[in-house]
């Protein structure tokens, strides 16, 4: 019953951001919020079972979706420039030095490694190839992999990146 | 008028990343090289010219007071937002079935994946 509730209040808030300024109750039409409401009861009673399969309910919390939000804006942000202007220069000077390394951040939660691995692979000169779900590990190729990495078994996660530790925000996030 | 120029550059910023990405696509040897500036320069580019249209459509908005400009700024954040997932997860999945498929990257100078991939 919680994960149909909470389903239908995710379809309902999607329904609501993409009808917004229709009319006079807030920003919204009577008829917009009623049709709403019925849509997201549809949506939610056809979608429930993928979108909240399981029982843990720990990503229901709002605070966790600011962090996502402010992740997303501030330190991620930050680390997707300056690997694009990174790789910028290398596609200039053509000065590339490509392997596939292993990474293991340790996340444990599936919502985690998705956000771990989306962030890798959005970083540019890091591309996320193959996952391992049950030990947690990640094969990132890299455009340039530094000499010291080379001979390492398993890469630590914090650098992979330059500034921020994405995994210990992931881990605030997911975990 | 601040508001025009700072438009500008973040068109500007928007097409350099794309056209890196084009001239990327055309240097990289092999197609995981290539996935790096086929997927990310653009997501960089597209991320630009998004926040070049809510620039503008807030400018618009602050002369006018017409609410319709901050629908489509709502609009373009949910486009972009979609666009960074989708964007992601492709290019994931275009890595994973091309080394699935057997295609081994070019000049690597390590391959942990091989090590496991052996083991199997």
């Amino acid at each position: 019953m919680i994960r149909y509730l909470l389903t239908f209040i995710c379809a309902f808030c999607t329904y609501l951001v993409l009808t917004a300024g229709s009319g006079e109750i807030g920003l919204w039409s009577a008829f917009e919020i009623g049709a709403g409401v019925i849509i997201a009861l549809v949506v939610a009673a056809a979608s429930t079972k993928w979108f909240c399969p399981s029982t843990d309910y720990r990503m229901a919390n709002p605070l966790r979706w600011i962090l996502l939000g402010i992740y997303i804006c501030i330190p991620f942000f930050l680390e997707i420039i300056r690997a694009n202007i990174d790789v910028a220069i290398r596609i200039i000077t053509g000065n590339i030095n490509p392997g596939i390394v292993k990474v293991n951040p340790g996340l444990k939660t599936g919502f985690g490694q998705l956000i771990f691995a989306s962030s890798v692979t959005l970083t540019p000169g890091t591309l996320t190839l193959e996952a391992n779900e049950k030990t947690g590990a990640f094969y990132i190729h890299m455009l340039s992999v530094p000499q010291d990495m080379v001979k390492k078994k398993t890469v630590d996660a914090a650098d992979i990146f330059s500034y921020f530790k994405i995994h210990e925000w992931v881990r605030r996030i997911a975990e | 008028m601040a508001l025009d120029i700072l438009v500008v550059i973040c068109i500007g910023i928007g097409l350099l990343a794309i056209g890196l990405g084009v001239v990327g696509i055309l240097r990289f040897p092999d197609v995981y090289t290539r996935l790096h500036a086929e997927t990310k320069m653009t997501t960089l580019g597209a991320i630009f010219i998004c926040l070049a249209v809510i620039l503008t459509e807030g400018g618009v908005y602050l002369a006018t007071k017409d609410v319709g400009h901050i629908i489509l700024m709502l609009h373009t954040l949910l486009a972009l937002a979609a666009l960074g997932f989708t964007n992601a997860l492709s290019a994931h999945a275009i890595g994973r079935a091309a080394y699935r498929s057997g295609i081994r990257p070019e000049l690597s100078v390590v391959d942990r994946l091989k090590e496991v991939k052996s083991d199997d």
